[in-house]
């Protein structure tokens, strides 16, 4: 074979729009970026850092409640976000391989959390839990506390971020189609083998994201849970609680050094999300590269 | 181990994919399910494996009824059109799978693999990933991946579609020799009928969800069944006409046909195969037509002469051999005759 000719340059394009108009849309688009995004994330680590690092410091970690809301939101977040797990999986399998009554309904439900305010969702919860509630002498009678402790701040979280994983892996497994599942199979082997060892391998790093970003949504979780928690120092405040509440006090410092945690979540959560759909994209590529090529001739 | 196929009815929806089919695939035999798209090969296959569940009828290994039977646990080895290779797993774990799964040994597992793979001429690519393996290897892949766990039975969907020509060719022979060493009753499904008669014992015709015929390649090749198996199986011209008293005639050309000795005159189809027509320059005396030469392609074994006739208002395809050719000096726009040496003729169902 003779060497592949390089691919000639893109010649300009007849739609293509006059540089002044790209230029300013170019522009408009990063002032406003920088703005609402770049000035105050910076602001966030420059307030924080105002008294100099041993301040942020103390501010972290020798205030009991701010400390008690760091250990807090890393005992919820993991539960809410293995939950999640759980249920992404469960759904993004039943939406991607089987056909039932009711499918299109399940893959509505299933964004209904992004959809309503986690205001109303703390609410809701409030009104089957609470002490007036649904299951509330039930809950009483058998000393069982949800809201306004532990377990409410669990379900609250849970349930908001709810869609997160099933709707990053519903599509890649679309994409990955059942065909290797099939073949599975056909040599033997039972449904947890097959999910172990053919589909789980295929669909980790769609996965493993889905698992950062719910773990992002969980921690930052502030409306639903500020309904269900009470609101108590020391006991039920989380991190996206604990700020708000420093910040009432006009503990700047002290609001910031917290928020400045919750947005470096935030960066790291962006820079896996970047590398991650990087390595999913080519993988779905290569797959796709795979098939194409064998349907050929 | 022999297999078969009683009274099987499959429908998607409202489309019939299979209609009461019924077969019998003799223990050691390699059979071909040949067919158009849609014409309900693929889902009789898929039907014989387990992977597809008949709405009506049974599905017997040997003397086993397997009908209720999951796929996992009827020892099928079934080679997919796109092979469906995992594409995570090196090629010797893509072998082992099925023996993994089911529990074999670790040593066992090994010895196995490494005889499939000298059985399908991979040795040394076995830390290979699908993704750095031609067509062709992927092809035998699948297949030793299929033939692990010792299957009762091998099947295959479209096992050479995705391949360019060459290694079509190629793999053809080699699974025919494979089958001729293993003997392992064998069943795969293609819609190229080169390659059914090339590699099959026997060879099912399938059309719209029945089937047309079943026999060796030259029992079908000699004796087509019907018209659509001899449309099928192509190179072949087409005319309409009517027989009477033993006769057929199919516009100035007239034949005997005694299969047909009633006086009632009747519509029928004649079907003459290109390489069963003669062109020649004058009138001999045989049943001929006149023609005028439209288009010359002089390709390999034959030449392939297009010509048209006026009369029937239908276009031709003539095989002629090379020798023959240039004894007849033919120039596009010529006017010729053309006579069959052999024609099939099919009267049309009594039915209405």
């Amino acid at each position: 074979m003779a060497e592949t000719p390089k691919a000639p340059p893109i010649p300009p394009r007849a739609q293509d729009d006059p540089a002044a108009v790209r230029v300013a849309l170019v522009l408009t688009a990063v002032a406003i970026m920088a703005f609402f995004v770049v000035v105050p994330l910076v602001n966030v680590f420059v307030q924080a850092f105002a008294n100099g690092v041993h301040a942020y410091w103390d501010n972290l970690f020798h205030d009991a409640d701010t400390l008690h809301s760091i250990k807090l939101t890393l005992m919820v977040a993991p539960v809410a976000v293995g939950l999640n797990l759980v249920f992404g999986i469960a759904a993004a399998w039943a939406i991607a391989r089987f056909r039932f009554p009711g499918r299109t309904l399940l893959t509505a439900l299933i964004d209904l959390p992004f959809s309503v305010s986690p205001v109303v969702v703390g609410l809701f919860l409030l009104l089957l839990f609470g002490l007036q509630g649904t299951f509330g002498p039930w809950l009483r009678a058998h000393d069982l506390k949800i809201v306004f402790a532990y377990p409410g701040l669990v379900i609250a979280t849970a349930f908001v971020t709810f869609p997160v994983v099933a709707r990053e892996l519903t599509p890649l497994m679309e994409a990955l189609g059942a065909d290797e599942e099939v073949a599975a199979v056909s040599l033997g082997a039972r449904g947890w083998q097959v999910f172990r060892l053919i589909t789980l391998p295929n669909i980790k790093w769609g996965l493993l994201y889905g698992v950062i970003l719910c773990n992002a949504r969980a921690m930052g979780e502030f409306g639903a849970v500020y309904v269900v928690s009470g609101h108590i120092a020391g006991k039920t405040d989380t991190m996206p609680l604990r700020v708000e509440k420093l910040f009432q006090e006009y503990n700047l410092p002290g609001a910031f050094a917290v928020a400045s945690v919750l947005a470096m979540l935030a960066l790291v959560t962006l820079f896996v999300k970047t590398a991650l759909e990087w390595k999913t994209r080519r993988d779905l590529a290569e797959a796709h590269r795979l098939q194409t090529e064998g349907a050929e001739s | 181990m022999s297999i078969a196929v009683k009274h099987v009815t499959k429908s998607f929806g409202t489309f019939v994919a299979l209609n009461d089919v019924s077969l019998e695939v003799p223990g050691g035999a390699l059979l071909a399910l040949l067919g158009p798209s849609g014409s309900g090969k693929t889902t009789l296959l898929r039907i014989i494996a387990g992977l597809e569940a008949a709405d009506s009828g049974t599905v017997l290994y040997a003397d086993e009824d397997v009908t209720g039977t999951a796929v996992r646990d009827r020892h099928v080895g079934f080679v997919f059109q796109h092979y469906a290779l995992f594409k995570h797993l090196s090629v010797f774990e893509n072998v082992a799978f099925g023996l993994r799964v089911r529990g074999e040994s670790r040593s066992g597992v090994k010895d196995r693999v490494r005889k499939l793979l000298r059985l399908v001429q991979l040795e040394g690519l076995e830390r290979a990933v699908p993704a750095q393996l031609s067509g062709g290897q992927r092809q035998r892949v699948a297949l030793a991946r299929a033939l692990a766990a010792e299957p009762k039975v091998l099947l295959l969907d479209e096992p050479f579609g995705a391949l360019d020509a060459k290694v079509r060719q190629e793999l053809r022979q080699w699974l025919r020799r494979l089958h001729d060493e293993i003997h392992l009753t064998s069943v795969f499904v293609t819609h190229d009928q080169e390659e059914a008669f090339e590699v099959a014992d026997q060879v099912v015709i399938m059309n719209r969800g029945g089937i047309e015929q079943t026999g060796t390649p030259e029992e079908i090749f000699e004796h087509p069944a019907s018209p659509f198996v001899m449309d099928f199986l192509g190179n072949v011209n087409v005319f309409q006409g009517v027989v009477q008293g033993g006769r057929a005639r199919l516009g100035e050309l007239e034949v005997a046909y005694p299969e047909y000795p009633f006086d009632e005159s009747r519509a029928a189809t004649a079907f003459i195969r290109s390489h069963e027509l003669e062109i020649v320059r004058k009138r001999n005396g045989r049943p001929s037509l006149e023609v005028k030469v439209t288009h010359i392609n002089p390709a390999r074994p034959v030449v392939k002469v297009r010509v048209h006739s006026e009369a029937f208002g239908v276009g031709l395809t003539v095989d002629v051999g090379w020798e023959d050719f240039s004894d007849l000096q033919l120039r596009v726009g010529e006017t010729v005759y053309v006579s069959p040496r052999q024609l099939r003729v099919f009267v049309q169902d009594y039915a209405i």
